[in-house]
């Protein structure tokens, strides 16, 4: 069994015409950066990975995680946790309410609760669990966002453009942070970003991705 | 199932009124079986065209229709011209939603109050101007010519075409233009007429059009405020249709196609006239005059607009008044005495009638609710949006005159044994309503973050529970409002509650509509603030619901 997110063979077509093409492997633990201009296409990727692909595209080629076919399983069936630019948290849950969204559900309430807090102190946001997320800072949204994904468990992860909201120096750390739980649950991880500094951080393999229209 | 949802609509849409025109074409050709009358034959239309008041009436309906649309229009466009993004232009703003929500009837009614012989603006300038003291012997109200309903259809068309041109000017970046031709010298309402009227122009022609079509055929206005010998031709089949000669509904029949053929044939006329407008807008543009005498314009824009929303805040004022009323002489600007007689006998029964309204309204609006959420859900996870021809699919219950396809439906539920009542009511109300909520829950929906589900798929949600769980209660705000909206729509029907209920379902409107020919000014004063209220109590706690259960939540009041 293959462990690790695999891209086999995968093009995507808008209006029957080639968009982006990748062929690549990414192992546990590994982060590959996608890199190329706005408008290229790496978000649409993305879009192929979680299964949310727009009508306009049509997408070829296999997606694999730990050696099992998800190319056609509905979106939330794939275990695949993706961050963007933007923390998205939910503006109606509180802090603690967001993070319990995501964990699967079962267990005694007592219990995600107790799971709920250990995890926001892990990230420095102690007894944050009953806040409204818009009164947190960015950095610390930018946190619970990543504590929430954690906690549904994924088997893979995918960052789109996730830094590019944050100031120099958040940047940075939440950069570290993010990679560092990557690497410590041993996921695979697939970076889109235009910025060489992201790239340079991953210490991964990059590909840097061309219009393939010609534009 | 899901996937069923948007033909159900258009169904619930479309049916009545594809059912409503059959059931009217049959009789204007004298078929009728329920009354042993088989047809083909063209009597009906030969009755009608010997009812002496059919030129007549005709020739209201479309003077009327395009009368209040060209007015209507012109007032929003110089109104939006000289004043918009100015902080007069933001305090009407704020004016529209209530003025918006008050019911057509009632609005009548306050003009009404007002611009009578014995109205509120002839008892101020009473005796001191006019030397009147007793109610000058003038047809102010119900004049032939129409002009009390093109006045009464004008103060309740401007706001809603100003909503939809301000929805329109979303999308339109208005200041950038506005900024670019100012600095090319074009004086303020010039370069706004030049370069961003044409554009939001496209974007609200087909309320236009319902506006027209409207305004053509509209009843409860027409009875409270349009002449009577002889009413305008909706009236007059709604006169038809009552008549418990079965042979008139064969008239009302024919009538009732030939007021059809009229709002094509007016929609036609507008259709030329655009062009018209267009060639000579364009001619205008091309000579690059940069505007000349326009302080006059704005002035005459801004008191335009403002007597528009101020004859409907006044006239409730004055239903207020009236309702409370005891002893009022003329002149006198103020009753002698107040009284709470009034109420006292007409509050309970208007009460009840209230509990009717809300029932229909309730049940039209769950539907409603229902198959536009399963609709745009349906939208959302096929990824397909509502097409061009989809939104005139959702314009055309409101393009065709109430009084065209209505009478039809009323015949043929008869026809077939059906019974009238509340249920037949309920599903007449929705063809109006549907068309109201999608148009108002539509974008916000559209314009939710799609990124938002694809974050609760990625940590595991099953589509329903992104739908309920983070969908439904982010859009609160909007579909609350979308409620309010499809509440007071069909609080404000009168023909659908009239016709298809048989008499036996009143609401607030229909009660308030029936006192209209009593003259009694006290209980219409409680009838139309009730109708008022239950319009706009909705709209409260849309307003207010989502304050209160996202009191600690700062990131739905963006």
């Amino acid at each position: 069994m293959d462990k690790g997110l695999t891209l086999r063979k995968i093009c995507i077509l808008k209006d029957a015409k080639p968009l982006i093409e990748v062929d690549h492997h990414i192992p546990p633990g590994e982060i590959l950066t996608v890199m190329g201009p706005s408008g290229v296409g790496k978000s649409t990727l993305l879009a192929y990975i979680t299964g949310t692909l727009g009508p306009d595209f049509t997408g070829m080629g296999e997606i694999a995680l730990d050696g099992r076919d998800i190319t056609t399983t509905p979106p939330h069936l794939r275990q695949i946790g993706i961050l963007f630019q933007d923390d998205l948290l939910f503006p109606h849950m509180s802090v603690g309410a967001n993070l319990a969204f995501g964990m699967p559900p079962g267990g005694r309430r007592a219990v995600r609760q107790r799971l709920i807090a250990e995890a926001l102190r892990d990230v420095g946001l102690e007894g944050y669990a009953n806040r409204d997320p818009a009164t947190l800072s960015g950095g610390q949204r930018a946190r619970v966002a990543l504590v929430r994904m954690m906690l549904s468990q994924p088997k893979a992860l995918l960052l789109d453009e996730a830094f590019s909201r944050l100031d120099v120096a958040l940047r940075a750390q939440v950069r570290t942070l993010i990679f560092q739980t990557a690497q410590d649950r041993g996921l695979p991880v697939l970076m889109v970003t235009h910025d060489a500094e992201d790239a340079a951080a991953a210490k991964g393999p990059v590909i840097e991705l061309r219009s393939l229209s010609g534009g | 199932m899901l996937k069923l949802l948007p033909l159900l609509t258009v169904l619930a849409m479309l049916g009545p009124v594809i059912a409503g025109l059959w059931g009217t074409v049959l009789p204007a050709f004298g078929h009728l079986p329920a009354a042993g009358l088989l047809g083909p034959t063209l009597d009906p239309f030969r009755a009608l065209l010997h009812w002496p008041g059919v030129t007549e009436a005709s020739r209201l309906s479309v003077v009327t229709g395009l009368g209040a649309t060209i007015l209507s229009l012109g007032i929003v466009a110089v109104f939006m011209a000289g004043w918009s993004g100015t902080r007069t232009f933001r305090l009407f703003e704020r004016l529209l939603s209530p003025v918006l929500s008050v019911p057509h009837a009632a609005a009548a009614f306050g003009l009404a109050f007002l611009i009578a012989p014995s109205g509120w603006i002839a008892r101020l300038a009473s005796p001191g101007l006019t030397g009147w003291d007793r109610p000058p012997d003038l047809l102010i109200l119900q004049d032939p010519g129409g002009l009390a309903l093109i006045a009464g259809l004008v103060v309740k068309e401007v706001p809603f075409l100003l909503l939809m041109s301000l929805v329109a000017l979303g999308q339109a970046q208005p200041k950038q233009s506005l900024l670019v031709a100012q600095s090319l010298g074009y004086r303020r309402s010039t370069g706004w007429l030049k370069t961003v009227f044409p554009r939001i122009y496209r974007q609200i022609r087909l309320p236009v059009f319902v506006v027209l079509a409207y305004s053509m055929s509209v009843v409860d206005v027409a009875l409270i405020l349009g002449p009577t010998t002889p009413p305008t031709l909706s009236v007059q089949i709604v006169n038809w249709m009552g008549d418990p000669d079965l042979a008139m509904r064969l008239t009302g029949a024919a009538a009732a196609l030939w007021q059809f053929a009229l709002v094509l044939l007016a929609l036609g006329l507008w259709w030329l006239g655009e062009r018209l407008v267009a060639r000579a807008g364009r001619a205008w543009i091309a000579a690059g005059s940069r505007g000349r005498g326009e302080g006059a314009l704005r002035g005459a824009a801004l008191v335009l607009g403002a007597v528009s929303a101020l004859s409907v805040l006044v006239g409730l004022i004055s239903l207020a008044v009236w309702s409370v009323a005891g002893f009022w002489s003329f002149p006198d600007i103020f009753p002698q005495g107040w009284s709470a007689r009034t109420w006292a006998r007409h509050g309970p029964p208007a009460l009840q009638t209230m509990g009717e309204t809300f029932v229909v309204a309730g049940a039209a609006m769950a539907l409603a609710l229902l198959l536009v959420l399963g609709c745009l859900e349906s939208e959302h996870r096929s990824g397909r949006r509502l097409t061009h021809r989809g939104l005139w699919l959702l314009y055309l219950p409101l393009l065709v005159p109430q009084t065209a396809f209505l009478p039809g439906l009323q015949t043929l539920l008869l026809s077939i044994g059906a019974d009238t009542g509340r249920a037949p009511v309920i599903f007449a109300h929705l063809v109006f309503v549907l068309p109201y909520v999608f148009l108002s829950l539509g974008d916000p929906w559209r314009a939710w973050d799609r990124r938002y589900a694809t974050v609760a798929h990625a940590l595991g949600a099953t589509p329903w529970r992104v739908f309920c769980q983070v969908r439904l209660p982010t859009l609160l705000r909007p579909i609350l409002t979308a409620t309010a909206v499809g509440l007071a729509v069909s609080v404000g029907q009168y023909l659908p509650t009239l016709l298809i209920g048989g008499g036996r379902v009143s609401t607030l409107t229909t009660e308030a509509v029936a006192l209209a020919s009593g003259g009694d000014r006290r209980a219409i004063g409680v009838y139309g603030l009730m109708q008022t209220l239950a319009a706009l109590i909705p709209f409260a706690l849309a307003l207010l619901l989502p304050t209160l259960l996202w009191r600690n939540r700062r990131g739905l009041h963006g």
